[in-house]
């Protein structure tokens, strides 16, 4: 099985992830990008999986499944205390942790 | 000077009573930790507790004294090991301690006119808010002392040397609160730590020649010993014996130090611890003995000292800072005796014990008059006080007969002694020793011209008065020692002391030899020439503007504040300054350098952690490109 096209697939998701942590200002979009950019290696590594053979690379996607819902439960819970507390979702105005 | 190594007796291991010999030093030490440490609660006792424990000491010391008598000669020398103080590769230091024929007199003399000195303070600093810590300093200083005199090697001797002088830095600034005083403590205390150099390097080259720093050990190794290293040695301990006894070249801090309280020139600058350079130089006989020039050394600055500080003694209007050069003088006297040789040995020591009583009584005794005349010590405001304080210038004028040396009084065997060895030894010396004795005899007179007799010219203000019994008392036993010690101990103390210093006994002279006839004769001239200027006419109320040579190198201390400051606090100070400069301009300038540049780079820096994070998204996202982008290079490679 030729696995190209989910390479290109994977590629253009991640791209499209990148592009939106790096430019969207609400927090809860950048949220979303950072799971489309964790999705896209998660289909990397299925297709190689089935390249292969084997099931090393399944394997490591529910790895990274299982980080991304915990990470989940605590980035959510940081952006609904920080809208509860600034009355805004931008990541532009959470900007007190510098010098 | 035949260079004959001495013959010394090995001392013999404690048994019965002198086992306890280490109450002298514990009994004055926990009145010292009491007294500093308990403090407040001890206020009104303090220096009860003070007197009693010198007169414990002073109680034992007179135990031992007596079992020492009934002991034979070869038997009196007593070491007390006491405990293994440390030990670094084949050396081994020992703490413990030699009582034999020498220690035991010092102990009694440190112990004895200490006592008085104390029961003396308890009249004097009556009034002294802070008596109980003069109590607590003068108890340290008596077991420092006796530590000094009863140590049975170099450096547990040194422990009791730097201890004594603490305590005599501590007790010279007593009244803190003037600057004079405090620079004079400061003063004294550098001074003593350029001797002290020369003492530490005697050590290390004892311990590195003898492998050893006990007296036993010194004295039976000392006569193999290379000359040149017996030289060295010698002149080190010298210059260790000079700093503490105020010997030209390190004298300069005597005169200050009389900004003490008076008992404490009387303990400390007179009668002990000044004294303390005459006992290390006889104790080291056994080094001086394998050295001409260390010994020719010590008789030169013996000499030197005993002319500059009668010299002084002549010019001065304090009270205090006349029989402080005299004791300086005296204490040259001591210095000339012991380089002398085995033939001086002993009277240096016997002059130092006559000293101890006859100088200690003259300093109580100005004490007594400056508290009669509210404090005042310039002896141009006294006179014709012999009315008004009857038994000071009693006691005082037994301790002047005593130290002029008229007979049958201590200071005239004593001091005879020395003059007719010096003569002995080198007919130049014995003429600058004889010299001596008249400009002696010039100084006292005067002094007690000035202070005694002639016209009254204290101003109304003042009651002179005569002291408390508490003060008068310890006078008059000082003053009957300065008249009976001569005779007491002349006829025995030089056999007494042969097994301990090595020196061959003498057939004493009991009438005057031709040079006893002789000095006596000087000393009259001395007295005459100092009425004919001093007691004819009357003390003009301010020292007269002279243009006499003598009189102004007098008066300003023979300049020895000048030549130290020229030859050291001068060049030092610039060179410090200097170092600061150095240390300013260029040392903290590199590092000043390095900091700012440091500081501007992580200035800019920072101008990164924009608190954005999308900015760091950015950053992130195109350090992983760069990464991804050198692995493929990598692999293209």
């Amino acid at each position: 099985m030729n696995v190209d096209n989910y390479l290109y697939l994977a590629v253009i998701l991640f791209v499209i992830g990148a592009i939106g942590v790096m430019l969207r200002r609400n927090a809860l979009v950048a949220f979303m990008s950072v799971e489309l950019m964790l999705n896209a290696a998660n289909l990397v590594m299925v297709a190689f999986s089935q390249q292969y053979g084997n099931l090393h690379g399944q394997v490591g996607t529910f790895f990274v499944m299982v980080v991304a819902a915990a990470e989940v439960v605590v980035g959510l819970a940081i952006i609904v205390t920080i809208y509860r507390t600034r009355r805004s979702t931008s990541v532009d105005d959470a900007n007190l942790l510098k010098l | 000077m035949p260079m004959i190594p001495l013959e010394t007796v090995a001392p013999v291991a404690a048994t019965g009573l002198f086992s306890f010999a280490w109450l002298m030093i514990a009994l004055p030490a926990t009145g010292a930790l009491l007294l500093l440490l308990v403090g407040k609660p001890l206020e009104r006792i303090g220096h009860l507790i003070g007197s009693a424990t010198v007169l414990g000491s002073f109680g034992v010391a007179l135990v031992l004294f007596v079992q020492q008598l009934g002991l034979p000669a070869e038997a009196r020398a007593i070491s007390l090991p006491l405990y293994q103080w440390f030990t670094a590769g084949n050396w081994s230091i020992n703490i413990g301690l030699l009582v034999d024929q020498m220690s035991i007199l010092f102990a009694l003399l440190i112990t004895g006119v200490g006592g008085l000195i104390h029961i003396y303070s308890i009249g004097y600093m009556a009034h002294d808010e802070r008596r109980r810590r003069f109590f607590g300093y003068l108890n340290l200083f008596v077991a420092a002392m006796l530590i000094l005199v009863l140590a049975d090697n170099y450096l547990v001797l040194f422990v009791g040397w730097e201890g004594v002088g603490l305590a005599s830095y501590l007790l010279i600034g007593f009244w803190q609160h003037k600057p004079s005083a405090a620079a004079a403590a400061k003063k004294a205390f550098v001074m003593n730590r350029v001797g002290d150099l020369g003492m530490t390097m005697a050590i290390f080259a004892m311990l590195a020649m003898f492998g050893s720093s006990a007296f036993v050990d010194v004295n039976q190794h000392a006569e193999h010993l290379d000359p040149l290293w017996a030289t060295i040695i010698g002149c080190l301990l010298l210059l260790g014996a000079c700093g503490k006894s105020a010997q030209v070249p390190l004298q300069a801090w005597l005169l200050d130090a009389m900004e003490g309280p008076t008992p404490v020139s009387a303990l400390i600058h007179a009668a002990t611890m000044v004294t303390a350079g005459v006992y290390l130089v006889v104790r080291s006989h056994a080094i001086f003995a394998m050295s001409e020039t260390a010994s020719l050394a010590v008789v030169i600055v013996g000499t030197v000292t005993l002319l500059v500080g009668a010299w002084i003694g002549t010019s001065k209007d304090d009270i205090k800072k006349v029989l402080a050069g005299s004791t300086m003088s005296q204490i040259g006297y001591m210095m000339l005796a012991a380089g002398i040789g085995p033939d001086g040995y002993a009277f240096a020591i016997f002059h130092l014990l006559t000293h101890g009583a006859f100088k200690a009584n003259m300093f109580l005794g100005a004490g007594s008059v400056m508290h009669g005349m509210n404090d005042d010590v310039n002896m141009r405001h006294y006179g014709n006080l012999a009315r008004y304080l009857p038994i000071t210038f009693i006691t005082f004028g037994l301790g002047y007969l005593a130290i002029i040396g008229v007979p049958p009084l201590s200071g005239y065997f004593s001091k005879d002694h020395i003059i007719e060895a010096a003569f002995h030894a080198s007919p130049v010396i014995g003429s600058l020793a004889l010299i001596g004795a008249g400009v002696t005899a010039f100084y006292m007179t005067r002094l007690m011209l000035m202070t005694f007799l002639g016209a009254k010219r204290w101003p109304k203000s003042v009651h002179p008065h005569e002291s408390p019994r508490v003060m008068t008392i310890p006078l008059m036993i000082l003053a009957g020692l300065s008249v009976v010690a001569g005779l007491a101990m002349n006829g025995w103390i030089q056999e007494w002391l042969e097994p301990a210093i090595g020196s061959h006994p003498h057939e004493v002279e009991w009438l005057p030899t031709p040079v006893g006839m002789l000095t006596m004769l000087v000393v009259a001239l001395g007295v005459a020439a100092s009425w004919f200027v001093f007691g004819r006419s009357d003390i003009p109320a301010t020292a007269p503007v002279s243009r006499n040579p003598i009189i102004i190198a007098g008066r300003n201390d023979l300049f020895g504040d000048a030549v130290n400051q020229a030859l050291v606090v001068g060049p030092v100070g610039h060179l410090a300054r200097g170092v600061v400069l150095a240390d300013d301009k260029a040392i903290d300038g590199a590092v000043g350098t390095l900091v700012a540049t440091l500081g501007g780079l992580s200035k800019q820096g920072r101008r990164t952690q924009t608190g954005f994070v999308r900015s760091y998204a950015l950053t992130m996202v195109a350090g992983a490109a760069v990464v991804g982008l050198l692995l493929l290079l990598g692999q293209m490679a």
